[in-house]
């Protein structure tokens, strides 16, 4: 899911710095008021975990690879806006340092995975678990926060994907960046994560809570802040 | 630091040792990159042509450590899975350093 250099026009990867920066102003601003000494080492291993599990790639057998991304649990455990700064450190990280995701991609694939995702995440699992303590729905709850959120993470970047043919075309026609339009990107970025690469955020999503339920339930963001 | 976070700071070094995985399995699953992250290269292969705009950017940054293997394509599984080990304690260090140090600049004053 991390978009490289070249798949993106300006017309996209501008727009799409300019509205990360303004989540990274927002956290940095919640982040001065709510981050406290506590949670720091918590959160500096949030993004090292986050990087950690990106690199389990998941293979579908014969065809591509995914892997998982770690917002949800970061989002669920610390707050989504700690998860904004956690994910777009590590994201930054990875495409300086070892050139996963583009340079030009970094808001987009920010906006993504260190947005979208921990947003998405949070808020089902805040919808879903409800004021139940019930450890059956608190594991469906944060099962979910990991499925449905790497899939919208998913379908963010697939529509970035898709409409760079609409946008961005030379004289003959021919697409300039990422060449495959809405009608191809969608489906399949959909369907990858909706079939193996979603369950699998969400199963370490939903184990992770349940450790952490049981060994510093006081942690827990989303359920701390009801 | 706390028993428990000693403990998590051990788990986040055993996934690091642990993470020549996320290579193996694809191999052994004859997996290839991941949708929409090919090389121009791969990119021909697949659609005919490289698009112009795409080549233009497309190597605009030469990182150090490139896909976790400078080595390229053509290195050892063996050395590919010693680089991968290497770059997740590098990952770890980096990123979680970079945060730590972010959140104390950031942190409210506690009295």
């Amino acid at each position: 899911m991390h978009i490289p250099d070249g798949y993106l026009s300006p017309q996209t990867y501008i727009p799409l710095f300019g509205v990360a920066a303004i989540f990274w102003t927002a956290a940095v601003r919640k982040l001065q008021t709510v981050l406290s000494h506590r949670h720091i080492p918590y959160l500096a291993m949030a993004a090292a975990f986050s990087f950690l599990i990106q690199m389990f790639n998941i293979p579908i057998p014969g065809g591509t690879t995914g892997h998982a991304v770690g917002a949800a649990v970061v989002a669920i455990l610390l707050g989504p806006w700690p998860a904004v700064l956690a994910l777009s450190m590590v994201l930054v990280i990875q495409a300086i340092v070892f050139g996963d995701g583009g340079i030009t991609a970094i808001g987009a694939n920010c906006f993504n995975m260190a947005v979208v995702m921990p947003f998405v995440s949070y808020w089902v699992f805040r919808l879903i678990k409800g004021s139940s303590e019930s450890g059956k729905r608190i594991w469906g709850a944060a099962f979910l926060a990991g499925y449905i959120g790497l899939t919208m993470a998913a379908l963010a970047t697939a529509v970035q994907f898709g409409i760079q043919p609409l946008i961005a075309q030379d004289a003959q026609g021919q697409p300039l960046y990422a060449p495959y339009p809405l009608s191809i990107a969608v489906p399949i970025m959909a369907a990858e994560h909706l079939l193996l690469f979603g369950v699998v955020e969400g199963v370490i999503t939903a184990s992770l809570v349940k450790y952490f339920l049981k060994h510093e339930p006081g942690l827990i963001y989303a359920s701390r802040e009801v | 630091m706390t028993v428990f976070q000693k403990k998590l700071w051990t788990g986040l070094v055993v996934m690091a040792l642990l993470s020549p995985i996320g290579i193996f399995l694809p191999n052994f699953f004859n997996a290839e990159d991941a949708w929409g992250e090919w090389s121009a290269e791969k990119l021909k292969e697949l659609i005919g042509y490289v698009p112009a705009g795409l080549e233009k950017l497309a190597d605009l940054w030469k990182a150090p450590i490139p896909d976790y293997n400078p080595g390229g394509e053509g290195a050892s599984m063996a050395a590919q899975a010693v680089w991968y080990v290497v770059s997740g304690l590098i990952g770890i260090l980096l990123v979680a350093g970079a945060v730590y140090l972010l959140a104390r600049l950031l942190q409210r004053h506690e009295k």
